[in-house]
């Protein structure tokens, strides 16, 4: 049995699984002030204590640290950043409070100015003035060499704080969103720590000593005890959990789009052969733009919940949500009040639907029963362009060789799984819009404790040998090692995935869990005036989102 | 002032001439970590695009591919020349104020009739985004008068010969002198065919220019005749092997120096040429290259062994420059009386050329011939003979964009009466009806 909860803003849900299936599920009213009770609440309310003993995973999703975030409730952070030339200090983020301080490296990894140690030593002693206890230290290549960053964070170490280093987050390459990433790790850090200890006195009350698992924003899983060193990775999981309760639904042997239709937005995420397609470099929260692993989302501001009105003759729907629908004493009419009347949704007050699109008829000068058609079809038709923009532009992302650009994959769904309120009336109608096959998974209501339940834990790994220097390179563990002679791709991978099962160990993947996968890999030549001196290899290997061999068998295969 | 600036990057991260060649698959590949580490993609006025494929009437635009273009052009050049392409679109539909083809291979060294690759170019990538531009845009952009400013270490021999005949294209190459360098041209006294005279402009440098040298250059030489000529586009033809530490070239200019040249020109497209410095210089150039087109802040571009000390400029390079300068006005200014001494009244001009293919190993010679036309571009013959190959030579005709209906009949007459006994292959190109022919 599994047991995953979603802790939302107003409702806390949770669903106790088996096989696949869910046995039992919930929704309660979420403590803001006390996630513990929240979260005991919810687990009582689906399990027995005999359920308990029975437990092999506890997943959680919880929205807590993105809205302190979306709040500005974060820590002071002292911020370190060795930029060296380059783009111009006043256009990286977070401009105004990092500290400028000397030394940078090279694209390569090589030095080209060193630390200056007095300097770091004086800044400490200012930080130390101002009570900052947080600190995130951010070089330039530092994913290349993590050398820089390690000095420094071994000068400001003591007892008295904690220190985030730029590496250690992502792999990729991105000077500006590795500021921004280290900035929020350390930023959240208190707030999330609180969060595991919190958790942990929970297992206990409980009495149990079964893994508990954070949901990230790349739909994976790590382990509560782990995740206190990337408290960052846990920000925005909202969406991802929502992908990840579809994921059954969605078919491996094709692509498909997921379509979930809230009251207020509507978010779209796609799959190709069943895998969610993932942000290119990392999401964006607020105004942060960051290295942090995540779905791809494109959202767009129409909902069951959405505004109708008429305006210069023109129907409009939403971007503003005003209330809930007439049809349940909502304040103005809505896409769910025409669902009623056309007989498609059999909830709420009909009479009081129909009253709230004949005074949309009235301005539109139709029907009552087509001015109810034509808010279904603008509504359905926007959600289906929207569809459509965000395949083509996934489709004109840009390839870098001639093999991906004369043969690279086009994605092209097949299936659109729908999910949320509206999705049982509006699903046959988008499906025909986009030409795609309409699926409307059961349970959606709480279709996010089930993604959290279900999840696999997701890891990943940067690695890079250059033979020429005779050294390889895993940049989020920061460690340069010595290689042989005639060293190869394939003993770089066959190192990499070695790490990279420990790490995911670490992270809390079951060992049926961990299969790695090469994400990418590059093979290139060194090359001094007309001698090939070296290779340059470069590999990402990954254990990707998707469904915990826990969880039971795939619904839809 | 920020600007929209499109980028078509296109590193060809699986194609080489050879394994060693400078012209290889890791060309761009630090140039991109550099950009990506920069993080300038993520500017809220950079924006990225996929390049779309060349088509063969894009290249028949320009040029006669002997024997054919199937048989010459590889599908990196279709990308590279593509992405050219895709960046005149963004411009012209004003999705973005200016555009950067980051693509390669090159393209500068390729003139009108093609046998093979030469100075690692094959497809020349400008002289086809000009066509495409005055064939697509022309007319309804009111686009005519083109400037194209190659700023390559290497003359543009390539462009220079696709647009001799043609006074609506100016022509600068700003290049190290030619008795120092491949291929060897481009000196001051090379300023255009008879019916285009003065619209061809070579600046060669001595080696060892550094900064100082090149910005005069621009500022009191190219920016001038620019106001002058008044361009409808201003195209970079953005060679980025000047730079101090390029292994092929003995050049001192500066990944800085290279930002402000692009602020001050201020190109509606630039495309990539040469560079082949490829760890030292182009990560730093190109990222200087696009905060300037961008109108981002660029001051702090500095390459990690940049030397302050040697970038003083030996005086007699200081000197050479100015004289450089009264030459190349006293050419401007006057290109109308020096051009009867030049080019003496006769109905048709008729040079000789033999043109060498290093990288293909091939030796051309040409007999060109222009009619003389004070209305128009002039129309254009071309009989060449592949060397190397015993066969016999091909025929080109050649109908300029806005051709007199005399040039127009005459060039109609010369293809018709070539026959196939004489010539391996006959060909008319007429950029007005834009169409190729072939017999």
């Amino acid at each position: 049995m599994i047991l995953g909860i979603d802790v939302g803003g107003t409702h806390t849900d949770s669903v106790l699984m088996q096989n696949g299936k869910i046995l039992r599920k919930s929704k309660v009213m979420t403590d803001k002030s006390d996630l513990l009770k929240s979260v005991m609440n919810a687990t009582q309310a689906v399990t027995t204590p005999e359920d308990i003993k029975q437990l092999r995973r506890i997943v959680l999703s919880t929205t807590m640290t993105t809205n302190a975030v979306a709040q500005h409730q974060l820590d002071p952070v002292g911020l370190i950043v060795m930029s060296g030339p380059g783009v111009a200090h006043g256009e990286l983020p977070l401009h105004d409070q990092a500290k400028f301080v000397k030394g940078y490296m090279n694209h390569r990894g090589v030095e080209a100015e060193g630390v200056d140690e007095d300097e770091i030593l004086a800044l400490k002693q200012e930080f130390a003035k101002q009570g900052v206890k947080h600190f995130g230290v951010v070089g330039k290549f530092s994913t290349r060499s993590p050398a820089h960053e390690k000095a420094v964070q071994a000068l400001l170490d003591d007892h008295a704080g904690h220190v985030t280093m730029g590496h250690q987050l992502s792999g990729e390459l991105s000077f500006p969103r590795r500021i921004s990433t280290a900035y929020l790790n350390e930023a959240v850090w208190r707030l999330h720590s609180q969060m595991a200890d919190q958790l942990q006195s929970y297992l206990k009350q409980l009495g149990t000593a079964v893994p508990l698992y954070i949901l990230k924003a790349d739909g994976g899983t790590i382990d509560v005890e782990a995740s206190r060193h990337y408290p960052v990775q846990t920000i925005l999981s909202g969406p991802a959990a929502t992908i990840m309760g579809v994921l059954p639904y969605v078919p491996t042997s094709h692509d498909s789009v997921s379509i979930d239709v809230g009251g207020t937005t509507t978010d779209i995420a796609l799959f190709a052969d069943g895998a969610p397609l993932l942000e290119p470099k990392g999401v964006q929260i607020e105004e942060h733009k960051t290295l942090i692993r995540g779905l791809l989302t494109h959202s767009i501001a129409i909902g069951g919940d959405s505004h109708v009105r008429v305006e210069n003759g023109q129907l409009l729907i939403g971007p503003e949500r005003k209330g809930s629908a007439m049809a349940f004493d909502g304040p103005v009419p809505t896409p769910t009040d025409a669902m009623i009347v056309l007989g498609l949704a059999n909830i709420g007050n009909k009479e009081k639907a129909i009253a709230a699109i004949e005074s949309v008829a009235r301005d539109f000068g139709k029907t009552t029963e087509e001015t109810a058609q034509a808010i279904m079809d603008l509504a359905c038709e926007t959600i289906a362009a929207k569809v459509r923009s965000m395949i083509a532009e996934v489709n004109a992302k840009p390839v870098y060789t001639i093999h991906e650009m004369l043969e690279g994959k086009v994605l092209g769904p097949s299936d659109a799984i729908v999910v949320g309120g509206p999705a049982p009336y509006m699903a046959a109608q988008i499906g025909k819009l986009l030409k795609m096959n309409p699926i409307v998974p059961g349970d959606s209501d709480v279709i996010n404790a089930s993604g959290a339940a279900m999840a696999r834990t997701t890891v990943e790994l940067t690695l890079m040998a250059d033979t020429e220097e005779r050294l390889m390179s895993v940049a989020e563990e920061g460690v340069l090692t010595d290689i042989p002679r005639g060293f190869t791709m394939d003993d770089l991978i066959e190192i990499g995935r070695e790490k990279l099962e420990n790490v995911a160990r670490i992270a809390g993947a079951p060992e049926e869990d961990i299969e790695i996968e090469v994400a990418d890999s590059q093979s290139f030549n060194v090359i001094r005036g007309t001698a090939t001196t070296g290779k340059n290899f470069r590999v990402r290997l990954q254990i990707k989102p998707g469904l915990s061999k826990q969880a039971g068998k795939h619904a839809a295969n | 002032m920020k600007k929209k600036t499109g980028l078509v990057f296109f590193p060809a991260f699986d194609y080489a001439i050879s394994p060693t060649h400078p012209e290889r698959e890791e060309r761009l590949l630090y140039t991109q970590d550099q950009v990506n580490e920069e993080g300038l993609l993520d500017f809220d006025n950079i924006f990225e695009f996929k390049p779309d494929l060349c088509t063969p009437e894009d290249i028949n635009r320009v040029h006669f591919c002997v024997p054919g273009i199937d048989e010459l052009v590889h599908a990196s050049h279709l990308i590279s020349v593509g992405g050219t392409l895709t960046a005149a679109d963004k411009v012209m539909t004003k999705e973005v104020d200016n555009a950067f083809a980051l693509v390669r291979p090159c393209g500068h060294h390729s003139m009108r009739v093609v046998h093979g690759t030469r100075g690692f170019c094959t497809l020349n990538m400008e002289a086809i985004m000009v066509e495409y531009i005055r064939e697509k845009y022309g007319e309804s952009h009111g686009i005519k008068k083109i400037a194209i400013v190659d700023t390559d270490c290497h003359h543009g021999d390539g462009s220079q010969d696709i647009f001799w005949h043609d006074p609506n294209t100016l022509f600068i190459s700003m290049h190290q002198d030619g008795r120092t360098l491949y291929p060897g041209s481009g000196f001051p006294d090379e300023l255009g065919g008879p019916n285009a005279f003065g619209t061809t402009i070579n600046l060669p440098m001595p080696p060892n220019t550094c900064e100082e040298g090149f910005l005069y250059v621009l500022d009191e030489i190219v920016m001038p005749i620019l106001a002058d000529f008044k361009p409808d586009l201003i195209i970079n033809s953005a060679g980025q092997d000047n730079h101090y530490s390029d292994p092929i070239t003995n050049m001192k200019f500066t990944a800085h120096g290279y930002a402000v040249l692009n602020d001050r020109l201020k190109p509606d497209i630039a495309v990539l040429e040469g560079g082949y410095s490829i760890e030292s210089a182009l990560p730093y150039i190109n990222t200087g290259i696009i905060l300037a087109m961008a109108g981002r802040d660029y001051s702090q571009i500095r390459e990690p062994d940049y030397d302050a000390e040697d970038q003083i400029q030996d005086p007699r390079i200081t000197d050479y420059l100015k004289r450089l300068k009264e030459v190349t006005f006293n050419h401007w200014e006057n290109r109308e009386a020096l051009r009867s001494q030049v080019y003496p009244d006769q109905s048709f001009h008729t040079r000789e050329n033999s043109i060498y293919y290093d990288t293909a190993g091939i030796r051309e010679s040409q007999v060109e011939t222009v009619r003389t036309c004070s209305d128009c571009g002039g129309a254009v013959t071309i009989e060449s003979r592949n060397e190397s190959r015993p066969k016999r030579p091909i025929f080109a005709v050649q109908i300029p964009r806005f051709c007199c209906d005399a040039c127009r009949d005459w060039a109609e007459e010369q293809y018709a009466a070539a026959d196939k006994y004489t010539y391996e292959q006959v060909f008319l190109q007429d950029k007005d009806n834009d169409l190729y022919l072939e017999k």
